[in-house]
């Protein structure tokens, strides 16, 4: 994907987008860790954890999880393609669970904002093992509405660190 | 075994349920599942609003429970698909969920579920989901 010269610089991005999951308490109690950005896209991982349990029986780790990674993830994904910062705050998200996720298996996750416009950002999410062709577990479709900043004072976490280094250029 | 024990059994069994912080109250065929507000629970620190994933998952297990409520189950169900609405941003508030199974079938179930805070007419998040369940027959 082509850069603009109005996107947010990238590196900006890069440097913060762990904030936008380590600084959010629920990602960051469920362990979720961003481990990769590019234009228009953005990778994370959770690692397998006994108390994220949904099955007993067979450790299967709970679908709930993988919609709070795939929700999270999409908002990094998305401010790789912001012009300027905005908010953003889920509308819906739609999950289709193709198989379980495997018993003390980590487990990978890729966002792909795929079209944006100046009021919602519409985005594409799967979760895997290994990879995407290798074993996948869900695939998520969501659309994500971008207000104005202003009505949320100060902006939180990572989006934040990601304003102040805008403003002052860097 | 009753059928609310039955639920309340099956939530016990879930370390997700359990580290999520949720729990139900059943009277009769009715059950409302209550999420108190945990720090853990936000997803943003500025406007002190609940993570969008931590509201679809106790939907996804207020579904969850609700068919164990009014079938009789021989195995968890399994989320085939879902989708949620979020409607309004969840507040640092209590959470409930209620959910209405639309159809039991031997295989494949439907279920509706709805969470709100203080006004039950102000929904902030609304689930459609699909699962696949295994109705206990009488040979079991």
């Amino acid at each position: 994907m082509s850069e603009t010269p109005d996107e947010i610089p990238l590196e900006t991005i890069q440097k913060y987008a762990p904030l936008m999951m380590q600084g959010v308490p629920w990602a960051n109690f469920l362990g979720f860790e961003v481990t990769g950005v590019e234009r228009g896209r953005a990778f994370a991982r959770v690692p397998w954890r006994e108390d994220l349990v949904g099955d007993p029986s067979t450790g299967v780790i709970h679908g709930g999880v993988i919609t709070s990674l795939l929700d999270n993830l999409a908002g990094v994904a998305i401010a790789t393609r912001l012009r300027k910062l905005r908010a953003m705050a889920t509308l819906d998200l739609r999950i289709d669970y193709m198989r379980p996720a495997e018993k003390g298996r980590e487990i990978l996750a890729e966002a792909e904002c795929y079209h944006i416009t100046r009021s919602v950002a519409f985005v594409h999410a799967w979760a895997y093992h290994g990879s995407r062709e290798e074993r996948i577990v869900a695939s998520a479709s969501g659309a994500f509405a971008l207000n104005d900043p202003k009505r949320w004072t100060p902006a939180s976490g990572g989006l934040s660190a990601i304003q102040n280094a805008v403003e002052s250029g860097k | 075994m009753s059928r609310a024990e039955q639920v309340s059994a099956f939530l016990e069994t879930l370390p997700f349920a359990a580290t999520l912080g949720m729990r139900c109250e059943i009277f009769g065929d009715e059950m409302t599942a209550v999420l108190p507000f945990q720090e853990k629970l936000i997803g943003n620190a500025a406007i002190r609003a609940l993570h969008g994933g931590a509201i679809g998952a106790f939907l996804e297990l207020t579904a969850m429970a609700q068919l164990y409520l009014v079938g009789d189950l021989a195995t968890p169900p399994k989320p085939i698909d879902l989708t949620v609405d979020y409607l309004r941003s969840g507040r640092a508030e209590t959470l409930y969920a209620r959910a209405s199974v639309r159809k039991l079938g031997s295989r494949m179930s439907s279920v509706h579920a709805e969470a709100w805070q203080t006004d039950r007419d102000k929904p902030v998040a609304a689930l459609r989901a699909q699962f696949l369940v295994e109705v206990r027959t009488e040979e079991d």
